[in-house]
């Protein structure tokens, strides 16, 4: 299983350097054929899970290696940790109030949008988060990932059509919209990109985990 | 690198340990993050003992998530029956929290643009 997963994926890493088209992120593809193999042979999830135990592990000590990245880069943050701090409070907030607001309005249910608040935000802190609030931590994570695969396609492209030269504030946006996947990609942008990036999802957790409770109170009251 | 595998490994240990002891409240990793962060930078480590095993987990972090986002298909049942509300909800709210954290970033962030 260990030997598929490796395959594949350096298959579509391949593809995806070749082609350069966004659509074709290596996750998003080696994720459908992976799906697709598993079907066609009739494997359940959950003895895949087994076989890439591993892989998934080593997700772990790779948000702890951000820290030395981070550590690198410590000279671009000096200077920037209001604006830092800043930008990652009103993007929280964004995040939270508009996917509550439209899920509202679209008929979502209270357990559904607790499952919903935390979508910007690193898998394991987001279910932790979901669960708090009532909703189901699976959806959540589910989301989570499928957010992150769209924010790391949209985000470099939205950034170029707003005109963002800004490294930090690039880095940022991936990190707090798209987690661990923005900052595969901000990475590949550069390391201060992807140092800014690996911050992002730290701040945008911890924010995220401290305004869930207290929006849901205030939305609670209209 | 052995040793490099020991030092990475050790903070992500302290940062589950902490994790735990905080009820789950900041997942271990992130804590573990913070703490080499801030070890690395009061020189209680050196960096030359994180720097090639850190290099090598983040330039291929991609692929970490392979799994997790395999597990899309055990959930399809639950997304078939809420999938256009999560959609809009998600892709919308995505898009503005973007556009918000790069523009107070961009207005705000003082930068030297040669750095």
């Amino acid at each position: 299983m260990l030997f598929l997963v490796v395959g594949v994926y350096l298959l579509c890493q391949q593809l995806f350097r070749k082609t350069r088209i966004a659509l074709l992120h290596p996750l998003l593809t080696a994720t459908a054929f992976i799906i697709l193999f598993l079907k066609i042979f009739d494997i359940p999830y959950e003895s895949f899970k087994e076989g890439a135990g591993f892989v998934n592990f080593l997700l772990g000590p790779s948000v702890v290696a951000l820290g030395y990245v981070l550590y690198e880069q410590i000279r671009y943050i000096k200077g920037n940790v209001i604006s830092i701090l800043t930008s990652i409070f009103v993007g929280s907030l964004v995040g939270i109030v508009s996917v509550m607001a439209i899920a509202y309005e679209m008929g979502a249910d209270r357990v559904l949008i607790a499952s919903l608040q935390p979508k910007s935000v690193t898998t394991p802190i987001a279910m932790g988060i979901a669960e708090k609030a009532g909703g189901i931590p699976s959806i959540t994570a589910v989301v989570v990932v499928a957010v992150g695969i769209f924010g790391s396609i949209i985000g470099p492209f939205l950034m170029r059509m707003m005109g963002i030269d800004s490294k930090i504030a690039k880095g940022l946006a991936l990190g707090a919209s798209a987690h661990g996947l923005g900052t595969s990609i901000a990475i590949q942008m550069g390391a201060i990109e992807g140092a800014i990036s690996g911050l992002a999802i730290g701040l945008m957790g911890v924010m995220t985990a401290l305004l869930v409770p207290v929006v849901s109170w205030v939305m609670s009251l209209f | 690198m052995l040793s490099q595998v020991f030092y990475v490994l050790l903070f992500y240990v302290i940062g589950e340990v902490v994790s735990y002891l905080i009820n789950g409240f900041v997942p271990g990793s992130v804590i573990g993050m913070l703490l080499l962060f801030t070890a690395l930078c009061f020189k209680v480590i050196n960096g030359e003992k994180v720097n090639k095993l850190s290099k090598a987990l983040t330039d291929n972090m991609g692929f970490f998530f392979l799994p997790a986002a395999v597990g899309l298909m055990s959930a399809f049942d639950v997304l078939s029956k809420y999938w256009l509300v999560i959609l809009i909800s998600s892709t919308v709210s995505t898009i503005l929290v973007i556009i918000a954290v790069a523009l107070v970033q961009q207005r705000m962030g003082k930068e030297d643009k040669n750095g």
